[in-house]
């Protein structure tokens, strides 16, 4: 990952561009997906692997792969708490490396540390969010999903 | 749809992406003693039922320049707030809008969506224009521009147990 602030983004080309794009859904659900891209593109398989893996290792892509519904596959929330400015680093780090958050985010509000906890079930949940409590010192808020009015599908890129 | 325990372990074994090569698929079964046909036909099971939202390239919109990345939040009647919600999920910029439980007396903001930009200026004013769109610009707001990315990744559904050997055999990245 480029470090943050990071003013200058390495040169996208075309191919790159639409190969981030693209593809953010219905990528192909068949035995040889990267060579049918390859073929919709007009270049190489080879070529196709190379560049997806140097733009997974410029941090560019996070992944190929299934983004789910929320309470799917187990329970999950979003958690805010309102750590002492000076241990937040350590604080969102800490929290971070807990294996069942997945986002977890600064932001700029008394409330300063944000994140999405997804576990097996709610027991496995709260315990999280209690580890996080004793981690930050702090209660720690449970926002739950109401409703949904726009779910991630992805949006197309600008790149300007 | 209910998952099954396979359906399961596929979602598990997916949480870091396919693997870069030439027969992805047959390489995830391979881990789990599923043929590659069980594992497609299981994805695309799961996406007609609308489990998997959808199946692709996840980008990280910071590495791509979007430096702005905004959660704004208003407080707003629970009789109001269904319309306002599928108004602001329509208004441009917005990529992802939802109704949560109010949270601590000092947070009571219940319709969110999220603005992913390149600048602050350019995801506030798209953040008042929406605002205006849906019928919320007299409503009480909160913006929240994210600061240090501690963690951004697939969600992984582990028990802890699983979990803490993950972290520690290849570091939360």
């Amino acid at each position: 990952m480029p470090a943050p602030g990071a003013p200058r983004l390495p040169a996208l080309d075309a191919i790159d561009r639409r190969l981030l794009d693209g593809w953010q859904r219905d990528f192909p659900l068949e035995p040889h997906p990267f060579a049918r891209l390859a073929s919709e593109i007009g270049i190489t398989e080879a070529e196709v692997l190379a560049r997806l893996h140097a733009l997974r290792d410029a941090g560019m892509v996070g992944r190929i792969g299934a983004v789910v519904r929320p309470h799917t596959a187990g329970c999950s929330t979003l958690a805010a708490v309102a750590v002492a400015p000076e241990r937040l680093d350590a604080v969102g780090t800490e929290i971070a490396a807990l294996a069942t958050v997945n986002h977890c985010y600064e932001r700029e509000h008394a409330l300063n540390l944000w994140f999405v906890v997804a576990a097996e079930d709610e027991a496995a949940m709260l315990e999280t969010m209690a580890r996080a409590a004793a981690i930050a010192q702090a209660p720690v808020h449970d926002l739950r999903l109401r409703s949904e009015y726009r779910i991630d599908l992805g949006f197309p890129l600008q790149w300007n | 749809m209910e998952l099954s325990p396979r359906d399961r372990a596929l979602l598990a074994a997916l949480a870091d992406g396919l693997p870069l090569a030439p027969s992805p698929y047959a390489a995830i079964g391979r881990d789990l003693g599923m043929a590659e046909a069980e594992v497609l036909a299981r994805l695309r099971a799961m996406l007609a039922a609308g489990i998997i939202r959808r199946f692709g390239v996840v980008v990280r919109h910071h590495e791509l320049g979007y430096r702005a990345n905004a959660m704004i939040a208003w407080q707003v009647p629970d009789a109001a707030i269904d319309a306002a919600g599928r108004v602001l999920a329509t208004q441009p910029g917005v990529t992802l809008c939802y109704r949560r439980a109010p949270g601590p007396p000092d947070w009571p903001y219940t319709l969110f969506c999220m603005i992913h930009g390149r600048d602050r200026a350019t995801v506030l004013a798209q953040a008042e224009q929406a605002a205006r769109n849906a019928g919320l610009a007299d409503m009480p707001r909160a913006v929240l521009f994210s600061g240090r990315r501690f963690q951004q990744r697939g969600a992984r559904f582990a028990t802890s147990e699983e979990g803490a050997a993950w972290t520690r055999s290849t570091g939360a990245s």
